[in-house]
């Protein structure tokens, strides 16, 4: 018994060893936002189909990771649903590292409620207090005498993830609210649903539910890139100064057509018109 | 090679094959407690089990699974309140009444059943049952605890059903002539005999379809609504423990606290199985029907 399980490691310390050494030819290692991630996983998947011989491995971890393994060097494209903050470019220049900053989509956040529902427009601050549990009634925000059932992502999400940033502000959302798996399920549920209201990432809207302003601005694409409206921010990826090689052409890729068709494709605003 | 070497040959082969389900569930078990324990060393025990706030993503996070683990518990006893009576009864009726061409046919669905894919299951709970209870019950919202029971009791009834009619089906014949022989019907004979003879195969039966509710994933993921709260009433949303782990983990930092709640989360659910599982192996060997003396 114990025998068979040495092999059995053995076995697994040559697959691990191999492993690494394969990584260890031509690679971009990738890491950050969750919220970006989508976006970099179809396009490494379609830039890899191109170039085969080119290694990628892509992670998570959060805005933060992705811009720490930049500044000390573990990863050559670091991804952020925010800009780089003042006490990270410092402790940057102290190690000798120079973070470039590239857009390469934009993030934008729709609240949708059921087609029937009269009311069309909520200020953030309204969004919060629903969303902590304080506005319980859609009377209170001008709609009929429904109780509200607050739908949320779960709270792992990047959608949850951008919500909490410009609605939540760090408070909790209700043990009440219903937590859902994905966009789609979202939408599903309230478009069969009167009492509810959601958000969902742009490229998920459809005829089924009806989209709120937020301060009084429609959100479109249009609206997002001029930051009129309030719920969409920009999305980075960042190199330790200008890039090269692979990495110059991965980033020009994505900021290509195509590249943008696939951040159309997978819920974020493209930055370029694709018509 | 002789004939006792061959022998000795194919003994160890199979041996092998035996070892390796234990091999890979010892390992299983060993990474789930290995990526687990550590969130015991920042949450004490009681506060992640009995702990009422489930917020793994917040600054400061709070991992209590308490919510959880009722969301968990709710959804399998109501679910086992429905498929029980339907499980059993649809057993009897198949293996002590029902003409032969009926039971073969009544017995295949069941079995088809069994291979319908959750997520199929799921979905019909999302966009067919939901609707209809939220309009009938005039509901907030038809994601919730009566639609997962539902989903989750239409699971276990095969497995329910079918362990029950093997029990059923092995009660000797001998009981049911001395019944009829007494002048009881037929009624008073699956009642008070063929019943009784098998309660030990349908409790195990119960207990292995309890087992497979609690464990089901995709179903509760998309139709028990995901609150991570005590529920007030069957009509509330719920976010069972396999809910929470199956949406949370494919997007936390590996190895991060919420991780290793995840995984502890995980533990918790392996011990609930288990015991279901040692119970139900406890009643079979202790009912065990041996003979007719037993009775």
């Amino acid at each position: 018994m114990l025998k068979m399980f040495k092999r059995v490691l053995c076995l697994a310390t040559v697959f691990a060893l191999l492993s690494t050494v394969s990584f260890a030819s031509e690679s971009v290692v990738f890491k950050g936002s969750t919220t970006v991630l989508p976006i970099i996983q179809e396009a490494v998947e379609a830039y890899m189909k191109a170039n085969p011989n080119v290694r990628m491995s892509v992670s998570g971890g959060g805005s933060s990771e992705g811009i720490k393994g930049i500044i000390d060097s573990t990863t050559d494209i670091g991804m952020a649903s925010r800009a780089i903050k003042k006490k990270e470019s410092d402790l940057a220049k102290s190690k000798g590292v120079n973070p470039v900053e590239h857009v390469i989509a934009f993030d934008a956040i729709i609240p949708v409620v059921h087609p029937k529902n009269k009311v069309a427009n909520l200020t953030i601050d309204q969004l919060s207090q629903i969303y902590q549990g304080n506005i319980t009634n859609w009377k209170e925000v001008g709609g009929n005498d429904l109780k509200i059932v607050v739908i949320s992502r779960d709270s792992s999400s990047g959608t949850f993830e951008t919500w909490d940033h410009f609605v939540m502000k760090k408070t909790k959302v209700a043990q009440r609210a219903q937590m859902l798996a994905s966009n789609g399920a979202v939408v599903t549920a309230v478009a069969k649903n009167r009492y509810s209201i959601a958000y969902i990432g742009i490229g998920y809207l459809n005829k089924n539910v009806k989209a709120l302003s937020v301060n009084g601005v429609k959100g479109t694409a249009e609206a997002a890139l001029s930051k009129e409206y309030p719920l969409a921010r920009e999305l980075y990826v960042y190199t330790n100064g200008e890039p090269k090689g692979e990495t110059a052409k991965f980033i020009a890729f994505l900021k290509s057509k195509e590249g943008q068709k696939i951040v159309g494709k997978v819920g974020y605003v493209p930055m370029i018109s694709l018509k | 090679m002789n004939r006792k070497t061959k022998e000795i040959f194919i003994k160890y082969i199979f041996f092998v094959f035996a070892l390796v389900a234990i091999i890979v569930l010892a390992m299983i078990v060993f990474s789930l407690f290995r990526e687990g324990l550590p969130i015991f060393r920042q949450v004490s025990v009681k506060d992640f089990l009995f702990g009422m706030e489930w917020y793994p993503t917040y600054d400061p996070p709070y991992f209590g699974i308490f919510p959880l683990i009722v969301g968990s518990f709710i959804v399998t006893i109501m679910a086992t309140l429905i498929a029980v009576p339907l499980g059993v009864l649809a057993a009897i009726y198949i293996s002590e009444i029902a003409p032969r061409v009926i039971k073969e046919i009544l017995k295949s669905v069941i079995e088809l059943l069994a291979g319908l894919p959750s997520v199929v299951l799921g979905f019909f709970g999302m966009v067919v049952i939901a609707p209809i209870l939220q309009n009938v019950f005039d509901l907030p919202t038809g994601l919730n605890i009566v639609n997962a029971s539902m989903i989750l009791a239409l699971m276990a009834i095969p497995t329910i059903s079918s362990i029950s009619e093997d029990a059923l089906y092995a009660v000797p014949q001998e009981f049911k002539e001395a019944s009829y022989a007494l002048g009881a019907t037929k009624f008073e004979t699956i009642a008070k005999v063929i019943l009784p003879a098998a309660l030990s195969g349908v409790t195990t039966a119960v207990m292995l379809g309890m087992a497979r509710a609690i464990g089901e994933t995709m179903v509760v993921l998309m139709v028990a609504g995901g609150a991570a709260a005590i529920p007030e009433s069957i009509f509330d949303s719920v976010r069972p423990m396999t809910a929470s782990i199956a949406a949370e983990m494919g997007e936390t930092p590996y190895r991060s606290l919420h991780y290793h709640a995840l995984f502890a989360t995980g533990m918790v659910l392996f011990f609930l199985t288990l015991t279901f599982n040692l119970i139900a192996d406890h009643v079979s060997n202790k009912f065990k029907q041996t003979g007719s003396a037993t009775l």
